[in-house]
């Protein structure tokens, strides 16, 4: 093969001929609207793919507008020839990752950082209470070394700030790896952890657990889970990531469950489509659909159950922030607000351009900083009209994002960011049967 | 020398700001295409928010002689921001929106980067409507629409673009500004400049506002859809509907090669054993189309229909339009390359013309589908092809070409609303005869003199030729 149709494969330059060039996706693109130019569009990064496929231009053409993309896949929702956008960028990034030169030393801490950091869970307890602050310096390191960004100061006291705070070594020490419902089980679910929602936001997980338990879940949290992968291809590291694809598989098959139940848009996403990861026909193909045929959000189970009656009213007014990866990948869009109709006494509001990302984007705030506050600061005025006690997220990353936004916004005496799980606590649920 | 070092871009510094003009090279590519063909690079782009800015670009350009290609979104099918002789892409998509809705004048003033479904959706809580609708009109900007004078599926009852344009502020290619019509439904005051720049893709001006006019929003709308077994039949049904005193909203037709491409696509109730289907929508007051929808139902039964499709409810209705919507993904399953025609025939000549398009199918061998808006004779044929295939595309250029003439020889236009472009120039002398494009051409010199306004559309170069090939 030559250099050129080497290339080609790479980029999956078949691929972008499904794109008509109609532009429909230019509206619904954040970076577009905030950007200002076609280069940021998902129309435009595409045709550059292309261009580039063909000889046309180089690879460091490329690298800034897929560097900024944010990969929400809100194109992919409107697009009208259901071009595999997901697949271009990821092969984008693989190709450029794979043709940057590096030094030792980067890739010292980046091989810690994806090898070790983000999948281990043993790093992600004994960090505990740090957890937050030794990743975000890891990553700012990383990003430097890696010129991520325009050797921008990576304003992590901004993050740091908003973290909730972290429960002792020892409360995640004691977490027990099989939960019983008080009654007969009416469904056996495995619970998918999640890195960041499992150190940043423990308890949370804590609760999603407790939620699946007085539905009348039998929940397993396998201790052999790890990453489900997700930052790693966003970050071009394809082959990392469909390893750790494989040991999930691995981890999740040993027990016969009727769910793979996780409470992170970003995550769900790569979980339900891991069986793109493996050629078809292969046999971790089949043992992949086996797997994504169980993935469901938090959301869609407790609404497929029905088994939760909310006690206490919440007499609030909350604003629904949509995960991106929820909306567009998972496709899970009503469960969410069924839930929250539920609720006695919420009043939601709904919000100008709700699937607008907020700018989190997996680490993306932290790597390209400036430009995502430019799409937050955008977003908090859709939230802001809504005038809401609290925004309602789905995903560790957009409950980070939008408590920056209250931040920025000074608004933290008025209005909080919230989990959906933790909103359905705060209701005081008890099981129907 | 960079482009960056010439002196016209360093005049157009002095009053642009640095950030709205663009001469990097994934900017250049990403502003080099539109929804047509071909790729062609400008050397520079720069984004105008105000008419002052408008004026100092095109100052600079014709004193330096630069081209100018003013550009939308980029939505176009032909062609039309297509920088073909390099120059200035001058994108008009960043100026903020304004949409000043004047109800008691049933008028609309915007600006040139608002989109028709704004427009629309603005005028309608003023119990207006804005009524052009073409499919891209949540996308394109209305700068686009009057440009290319875009049409849409409703254009059988309330017409084109330029139907609904009654004054326009514009600047021309010397950098003056001019202020043609007013906000007057009726206004015979010298040449109609409106009608002249509306359509003319970009080649004499740039558009910096337009008033629009307005009309009342009907209370109701029903859907019908017919399915028939030969084409003729289906004309003639449309013959005697539209003469039977109804005026539908949108006639619109699908034939069984794009009824076949959705069911493959996505099963979505469409027939595949019938020559054509007809979606029909009326719109109106209510009581008035209880009577029409049933009157229609009459018709299409004694005209030959097999099978009528009376929705009962909205949702009913929206299935419909659903299946109508998934003809462009469907149909681009078949092949990755898509060439879209609108030629267009009296509507008399429609199953003629439906007939004659299935000849160029076979002769030549490629795919071809035929839909569009049957009832104001407006088809879309589409042939489905592969850009990387040489020969093929050799075959398709030969469709395309027969397919131009044999509009124009059964009294019909190369195109319903998309406009010239570079791709159906060499065949405007057909159409026009060489006196009347000559005369086309010598209104284009006066308002241009130094050929900066978007060079090389409408008007061949010698010896022009319809070209899909890259090499």
């Amino acid at each position: 093969m030559s250099d050129l149709q080497t290339l080609q494969k790479q980029l999956n330059y078949d691929k972008t001929f499904d794109c008509v060039q109609c532009g429909y996706c230019l509206p619904a693109c954040p970076t577009y609207e905030t950007m200002e130019r076609e280069t940021h569009s998902p129309r435009g990064r595409i045709n550059l793919v292309k261009m580039v496929a063909e000889g046309k231009a180089t690879l460091s053409d490329l690298e800034e507008p897929i560097e900024k993309c944010l990969g929400c896949m809100a194109c992919t929702t409107v697009c009208p020839t259901n071009v595999e956008y997901g697949t271009i960028l990821e092969g984008a990034k693989e190709t450029i990752e794979n043709n940057r030169v590096k030094t030792k030393r980067q890739k010292k801490i980046e091989d810690f950082l994806f090898g070790t950091f983000f999948p281990s869970s043993t790093w992600m307890n004994r960090l505990g209470k740090a957890t937050w602050l030794y990743q975000a310096t890891g990553l700012q390191k990383a990003a430097q070394t890696l010129k991520l960004t325009t050797i921008a100061p990576l304003h992590l006291d901004k993050f740091e700030k908003i973290l909730p705070p972290q429960p002792s070594p020892g409360e995640r020490k004691s977490r027990k790896r099989h939960v019983y419902p008080d009654q007969p089980p009416v469904a056996k679910a495995i619970f998918f952890t999640g890195c960041i929602m499992d150190s940043a936001f423990f308890h949370i997980n804590e609760q999603t657990i407790e939620l699946l338990r007085r539905s009348g879940v039998e929940v397993i949290i396998p201790e052999e889970q790890t990453c489900c992968g997700a930052l790693h291809a966003h970050s071009g590291k394809v082959a990392t990531s469909k390893e750790l694809a494989m040991k999930n598989i691995e981890a999740c098959e040993r027990e016969n469950v009727d769910y793979i139940v996780n409470n992170a848009g970003g995550c769900g996403a790569r979980l339900v489509e891991y069986d793109h990861l493996f050629a078809e026909g292969s046999d971790w193909h089949t043992r992949a659909l086996a797997f994504t045929e169980k993935v469901r959000d938090i959301s869609e189970v407790l609404v497929e159950i029905d088994g939760l009656h909310f006690t206490k009213p919440v007499t609030k007014t909350v604003t629904y922030q949509p995960s991106c990866h929820m909306t567009n990948v998972q496709k899970v869009t009503t469960p969410p607000r069924r839930l929250m109709e539920k609720i006695p006494g919420l009043r939601v509001q709904g919000m100008t351009n709700p699937d607008f990302c907020c700018g989190s984007a997996g680490i993306y705030n932290i790597v390209n900083y400036e430009d995502s506050m430019v799409i937050l600061d955008r977003k908090m005025e859709d939230v802001t009209e809504t005038a809401p006690d609290a925004i309602v997220t789905t995903n560790p990353g957009c409950l980070l994002q939008m408590k920056l936004g209250i931040e920025r916004e000074r608004k933290q005496k008025r209005m909080k960011a919230v989990h959906l799980v933790e909103l359905m606590m705060e209701a005081k649920p008890q099981p129907k049967r | 020398m960079t482009v960056e070092d010439k002196e016209w871009v360093k005049e157009l510094k002095v009053f642009i700001p640095e950030k709205q003009i663009m001469t990097g090279y994934a900017d250049l590519v990403s502003y080099s295409f539109d929804g047509s063909f071909g790729e062609y690079m400008p050397e520079a782009i720069v984004q105008v928010k105000t008419k002052g800015e408008v004026v100092h670009v095109m100052k600079v350009a014709n004193r330096f002689l630069v081209p100018v290609t003013p550009r939308g979104q980029g939505t176009c099918l032909s062609g039309g921001p297509l920088p073909v002789k390099g120059g200035i892409v001058l994108d008009m998509s960043q100026w903020p929106e304004t949409i000043d809705i004047i109800p008691d004048d049933l008028i609309a003033i915007v600006s040139p980067s608002a989109l028709a479904a704004d427009i629309n959706k603005a005028a309608e809580a003023h119990g207006l409507m804005y009524p052009p609708d073409p499919s891209s009109a949540h996308v394109g900007t209305i700068g686009g629409n009057l440009a290319e004078n875009s049409g849409g599926p409703r254009g059988l009852k309330y017409g084109v673009t330029k139907d609904y344009v009654i004054g326009l502020e514009f600047v021309t290619p010397e950098g003056e500004v001019i202020k043609t019509g007013g906000r007057t439904i009726k206004n015979v005051t010298g040449y109609d400049l409106t009608k002249l720049i509306i359509g003319s893709e970009g080649t004499l001006g740039v558009i910096t506002k337009a008033t629009l006019k307005l009309v009342p929003k009907p209370k109701a709308v029903r859907t019908l859809m017919a399915v028939f077994d030969d084409v003729e039949n289906a004309g003639r049904a449309i013959s005697k509907t539209l003469t039977s005193g109804i005026l539908p909203s949108k006639m619109e037709f699908m034939d069984q090669a794009c009824c076949i491409a959705v069911e493959n696509y996505q099963p979505s109730g469409l027939p595949t054993d019938a020559a054509a289907v007809l979606i029909i929508e009326l719109d109106g007051h209510p009581a008035a189309l209880a009577e029409e929808a049933s009157d229609i139902e009459h018709i299409m039964k004694e005209l030959g229909a097999k099978k009528i499709i009376v929705p009962q409810n909205e949702e009913e209705a929206n299935r419909i339009w659903h299946a109508r919507k998934q003809v462009s993904p469907a149909t681009a399953q078949i092949k990755p390359t898509k060439v879209s025609e609108d030629a267009t025939v009296p509507r008399s000549q429609i199953a003629p013309m439906i007939e004659r398009l299935q000849q160029i199918k076979e002769k030549y061998q490629v795919e071809l589908v035929v839909f569009g808006h049957i009832g104001d004779g407006n088809l879309h044929p589409n042939i489905l092809c592969d850009k990387r295939n040489n020969e093929e595309m050799g075959r398709v250029e030969e469709a395309v070409a027969e397919l131009f003439e044999t509009a124009i020889d059964l009294g019909g236009t190369l195109s319903g609303e998309h406009g010239i472009g570079t791709m159906k120039a060499p065949f405007m002398e057909r159409e026009l005869g060489a006196a009347g494009l000559d005369m086309m051409k010598r209104i284009k010199e006066s308002w241009d003199p130094n050929n900066i306004m978007n060079p090389n559309k409408i008007f061949p170069e010698k010896g022009q030729k319809l070209v899909l090939r890259n090499e």
